[in-house]
């Protein structure tokens, strides 16, 4: 076990430097100049050569690089261009939007996702089984950002439920959410389903109903145990799912999240935003992973550390 | 023997984490259950097989309802972008002086213009219907693409291993953990946007999951007694591979190549709605709802009919690929 | 609107000469008002993005700017609601017979929100702040002309001999050449004054802990959710602000906002009226009384690269300017901007209203085409910042540019690449909606010297048109010595025939200028002008105060 971990760390720690890696090499090839955008349209060319080595733009690239890793080390993600402020400011005022989202559309994905794909598996083959599945797959291939703006269109416009977009309150939350975790509700749906018609198949489920014990009881116990908790386990895969995506749902929701931090820093060539917002969705991607490989054989325990 | 462990774990992971690269699109094409390597997971217990007779398989798919109302909207959507020209009532570029109220307004829908015009005063009919081929030739080369990158990545690094496979396979892991849509965005702001820019950034950022999931099948088929037999009568590794290997990964291809291009759709309609896709005035269905956020409160007609070409098109592969996944015998079990 | 418009310039141009003038006789003018109004209340400003930076060296966009006005001070300001300069910080200057030296005495007992009292020392250390290259401000190329400001830029000197300080009320400036427009560039946000000691305690973050001597200073500022304003007690001008406390809410969608407002939970809507929502609001006998429009010192256009062939054929471009259908354009941003025929806006008294500029003619188009020798016109490209509406207006002039036989390929793209092509003189055509070009300062040499002067055709400059006429220059430089007051006259009238002869040359498509829309609910009013300031962009917030 320990061993195991030390290993998924190294892991990790190697995974996330190739990320600064890729990203660095990412922002550096954008065909826009940031120490021009310091500068302003007011500035002379001097200006923003002296800015260029202020920012020590000027310095060769792996240089730039090792610089930067080694502020990374001090646990400095370095300064804003556009705003000065320090990037780890930044992203902790993104962070409780973020993470508020992320949970909200999990909870929604689990909460659409499990009941429907258990009560799909119970009566299977049955108009209603086709009916929810179907759903479930008009939700996994609704793209994010026309489910949005429908929803407010419905819930928010026509029918005023729930804010129109923005953050703060509970019922800011509830959109975003939906939309965020809708495709994720009917992908949890399927597998569900699927795993509950494993353990229904089982043949200690199958002794206990012919012995007339009433089928709710042995499926919830068992169906639980050995179908959901595994799905439940899934959810740590899932983050690097919401991290890469939700910049969709944030655009449309105007939602103050890492994503459309990020977004707006590249329209504005702000590398240490990039890099460090990048740097820390990829964390949670880490680190989701991780408590999911850890998680999941305690849970099932066919799988063993290695 | 730990190689046999980490496959497992590869396979998990291909199962699960799905390649939901714009977050929209949660592609079942993970629930491509990797037959062998003894069927941990979820979604356990798919079967060996991938060799079928054609026409079990074909009779299969066709029993299947899901599946053949997929081939129909597949068929109708491929039949509307080949048409598009005879279909558009409009020329889709045109921009009719009329085709705005005289504040500059988008008209609704009416008898000349069947569901109304874009803020621009063009025929939003025709801006769809143009619509499908950039979909379709965005999704359709964007996926290929997609699925070579990952076959070729996931033969070599399970093939020929070694440091081959950790190079490869370490890759996968920094590109999986790397946001896809900004990273897309980032390829789009780098690389001039244009339709083959568009498909090339998304096939860059979808290969990673058909890579793990190859990566695992070849795992498990070269472990098999008559590639290991194959070996042992001197067949060169090229040979095994051609003729004992890439066989067992046609049918995954055939579901990968048709599933993806659902996730594909979607991602080119989100970086469309981001304003990095595919360049205006071409009609691409992201890039109508992208141009025409800011008035769909009033004119909502602007999202509604190319989201719902959108939803058609994605539902339509994800059914077609699940029901192809069903037939072939890739499937969990039911 | 119109008044804010017309009456300006020539006060203006009187103004700049003016040997000595008495802030406070000024005072009472524009603050007729203040008198009988009450102080007090709260308003909120919806914003969709967060607010960047409030150090006044730094901020440089259309939404920090009127914050960090209202929270810093310069030397010189503008009456509300109008473009006319007067002294503030300042209470009185004089300008001496050469032109060449500014000698300001400051207002008494002005103090910071820090309770230090400011004194002349605090100025030369802004605009050496601004100056130093460490600062990396945006605001250094306007201060070049003050002399030693180069060498303290290239670190030969400590300080900037021609900022000296007499004494702590007095502060003197020299320019190397008279300058006319010196006293607007005082008048801008780099140059107002921030204390040394807070800067230094800020450690390099002083853009959110701001510190200045204005009519707001901070109390609160959650990062992405609000920003709290609150009244500063000991603001020297009596009277103003108005408001006790003013609330910036971050993260509201302008659809969002504009219910809101109605609601009256929002009162100013930071981010205009929904473009959508427009038209709805102007029908409405109500609504419309809480819009307020004014004209602002923009110009859209489309920059022609004049080396890059066919370009550098003037047929060719004449026929680009007769070939875009501006009211067409302006249709499509549901007429919020004015067809535009030549580079000033109206809003300059150098603009030209006579000139008639070139006619939407698509059949003269192709014969100037034709005739220098593109009967079937040509292929080229044309860039664009990809957010609406530029998108749309960029497809509004592919089509007409298509229409003459002219195929632009469309980039739109981030407005940082925009920019970097403009700048590497790759881009033939570029559309310049959302990214050029806004007058820093009211005066005409701000249209020329950064975007059409030869000294702006270098690479990386904002010269996208690579336009450069050395006779021209000579012209400009000449006319911006004519700094005393009663040259005004004629220096407007030579700046009026510089533009003509530009657009004789035709490297840019004047498209439209752009008005200034605000809206704001019922609850809150002020005086004219000051929802659509053109100097304060876009609310002179220190004059809003609440309805009776």
């Amino acid at each position: 076990m320990v061993p195991y971990l030390l290993k998924r760390l190294a892991q990790s720690v190697f995974v996330l430097f190739g990320i600064t890696l890729i990203t660095f090499l990412l922002v550096f090839l954008l065909p826009a100049d940031p120490a021009r955008m310091i500068a302003g349209r007011s500035a002379t060319v001097a200006t923003v050569e002296s800015i260029r080595r202020e920012l020590g733009l000027d310095r060769p690239l792996p240089v730039q690089y090792v610089s930067y890793l080694k502020g990374l080390v001090r646990g400095d993600l370095g300064r804003s261009y556009a705003q000065r402020a320090p990037v780890s400011d930044l992203i902790a005022s993104r962070f409780a939007p973020t993470v508020q989202l992320a949970l909200a559309g999990i909870l929604f994905e689990l909460l659409i996702g499990l009941p429907a794909g258990i009560a799909a598996a119970l009566r299977r083959g049955t108009r209603f089984d086709q009916v929810v599945m179907g759903l479930a797959f008009v939700g996994v291939s609704a793209p994010q950002f026309v489910v949005g703006l429908l929803l407010i269109y419905l819930l928010a416009y026509l029918v005023p439920v729930f804010p129109l977009g923005g953050y703060g309150t509970p019922m800011h939350l509830v959109l975003p959410a939906v939309a965020v975790g809708l495709a994720g509700g009917g992908w949890y749906a399927r597998v569900t389903r699927s795993a509950t018609i494993d353990v229904l198949r089982q043949d200690f489920v199958r002794t206990a109903r012919a012995k007339g014990v009433f089928p709710s009881r042995v499926v919830l116990k068992h169906v639980l145990k050995n179908a959901v908790l595994p799905v439940v386990a899934l959810v740590g895969l899932d983050i690097g799912v919401f991290m890469g995506g939700i910049v969709v749902v944030e655009s449309v929701f105007g939602w103050p999240g890492i994503g459309q931090m990020i977004w707006q820093a590249i329209q504005l060539v702000d590398i240490p935003v990039i890099m460090g917002g990048v740097l820390i969705t990829a964390l949670f991607v880490v680190v989701g992973n991780l408590v999911a490989d850890l998680v999941y054989p305690a849970l099932d325990p066919r799988i063993r550390y290695q | 023997m730990g190689s046999t462990q980490r496959a497992r774990g590869h396979e998990r992971r291909a199962q699960v984490a799905v390649p939901r690269s714009d977050g929209a699109a949660a592609a079942p094409v993970a629930a491509l259950a990797v037959d062998g390597a003894g069927g941990a997971g979820p979604a356990p217990g798919a079967r060996r097989g991938a060799r079928r007779a054609p026409a079990g398989w074909v009779r299969r798919f066709l029993a299947n309802g899901a599946g053949v109302v997929g081939l129909v909207g597949v068929t109708l959507v491929v039949a509307v972008a080949l048409a598009a020209p005879v279909l558009a009532p409009h020329d889709p570029a045109r921009q009719y002086f009329d085709g705005l109220t005289l504040e500059g307004d988008p008209l609704p829908p009416s008898e000349r213009f069947l569901i109304g015009t874009d803020l621009l005063g063009r025929d939003l009919l025709s801006r769809v219907i143009h619509g499908a081929r950039v979909s379709l030739l965005v999704g359709v080369v964007a996926n290929g693409a997609a699925v070579l990158i990952g076959l070729v990545v996931g033969v070599l690094a399970g093939y020929f291993r070694g440091t081959v496979e950790t190079v490869l396979m370490r890759l996968t892991d920094i590109m999986t953990a790397f946001p896809a849509l900004i990273l897309a965005i980032a390829l789009a702001a780098i690389l001039r946007p244009s339709l083959w820019i568009v498909a090339l950034v998304i096939a860059l950022v979808n290969w990673v999951w058909i890579a793990r999931a190859i990566y695992a099948q070849v795992l498990s088929v070269a472990r098999r007694d008559f590639v290991e037999a194959a070996s042992a009568l001197g067949m060169s590794a090229w040979r095994t591979l051609l003729r004992h290997i890439l066989p067992h990964l046609v049918s995954t291809l055939m579901v990968f190549g048709t599933l993806g291009i659902s996730t594909t759709v979607l991602l080119e309609a989100s970086l469309s709605f981001l304003g990095v896709g595919v360049q205006p005035p071409m009609p691409s269905w992201g890039g109508i709802i992208n141009e025409s956020q800011s008035y769909f409160l009033d004119a909502p007609w602007l999202v509604v009919f190319p989201g719902a070409a959108i939803l058609l098109t994605s539902l339509s592969f994800n059914l077609l690929g699940e029901a192809l996944r069903d037939a072939l015998d890739l499937a969990e079990r039911r | 609107m119109e008044t804010a418009t017309k009456a300006n310039p020539k006060s203006l141009g009187r103004r700049l000469g003016a040997v000595t003038r008495l802030a406070a006789a000024l005072l009472v003018v524009t603050l007729g008002a203040a008198a009988t109004a009450q102080q007090g209340g709260r308003a909120v400003v919806s914003f969709q993005v967060d607010v960047s930076t409030l150090d006044p060296a730094i901020g440089y966009d259309w939404q920090n700017w009127s914050i960090i006005k209202s929270m810093f001070d310069g030397l010189m300001d503008y009456e509300p609601g109008t473009t006319n300069l007067k002294p503030h910080l300042a209470e009185s200057y004089t300008v001496s017979d050469d032109g060449l030296t500014y000698t300001f005495t400051l207002r008494e007992g002005v103090k910071f929100h820090n309770g230090r009292e400011l004194v002349a020392e605090d100025v030369k250390y802004s605009l050496e702040r601004v100056l130093d290259p460490a600062t990396q401000s945006p605001g250094q190329g306007f201060y070049l002309s003050i002399a030693g400001a180069q060498e303290f830029i290239d670190g030969q000197a400590d300080e900037v001999v021609g900022i000296r300080v007499v004494d702590d009320r007095t502060i003197e400036f020299t320019t190397l050449e008279p300058d006319a427009a010196f006293l607007h560039k005082l008048g801008l946000n780099f140059a107002h004054v921030v204390p040394r000691e807070a800067v230094e305690a800020a450690g390099g973050d002083f853009g959110h802990q701001p510190v200045g001597t204005g009519g707001f200073k901070l109390r609160e500022w959650v990062l992405g959710q609000r920003l709290v304003l609150e009244r500063n007690p000991d603001y020297f001008e009596a009277g103003v602000p108005y408001l006790d406390e003013l609330v910036f809410e971050i993260g509201v969608d302008p659809n969002v906002a504009f219910l809101r407002l109605q609601r009256a939970e929002v009162d100013v809507l930071g981010d205009g009226i929904p473009s959508a929502r427009f038209i709805e609001v102007m029908a409405d006998p109500v609504l419309s009384q809480q819009v307020a429009m004014g004209e602002q010192m923009q110009t859209g256009y489309v920059t022609i690269n004049v080396t890059t062939p066919p370009f550098d054929d003037v047929r060719v471009r004449q026929a680009l300017n007769m070939a875009i259908n501006k009211d067409r354009i302006v249709r499509i941003i549901n007429n919020r901007a004015v067809p535009a025929n030549q580079v000033l806006p109206p809003l300059f008294e150098a603009h030209d209203p006579a000139y008639e500029g070139y006619p939407y003619d698509p059949e003269r188009a192709r014969e100037l085409l034709a005739e220098a020798g593109y009967p079937n016109g040509f292929d080229t490209v044309l860039y664009a910042y990809n957010v609406a509406p530029n998108d749309r207006i960029a497809q509004a002039i592919q089509a007409d540019l298509a229409e003459i036989g002219v195929n632009a390929e469309l980039r739109t793209q981030a407005q940082s690449t925009v920019i970097e092509a403009g700048g590497a003189g790759e881009a033939p055509l570029i559309w310049s909606g959302g990214m050029a070009w806004i007058a820093d300062y009211p005066d005409p040499n701000n249209f020329y010297w950064p975007i059409l002067a030869c000294a702006s055709n270098i690479p990386g400059g904002w010269n996208w048109a690579r336009y450069c006429r050395e006779d021209l220059e000579e012209r400009a430089a000449v006319a911006d010595t004519l700094a005393r007051a009663d040259q005004a006259e004629q220096r407007n009238e030579e700046w009026r025939q510089i533009f003509l002869e530009i657009m004789e040359d035709a490297p840019w498509i004047p498209i439209f200028h752009e008005l200034q829309v605000s809206m704001h609910s019922s609850r809150v009013t002020g005086p004219e002008g000051i929802f659509t300031d053109p100097m304060h962009i876009p609310v002179h917030y220190e004059y809003i105060r609440m309805a009776e």
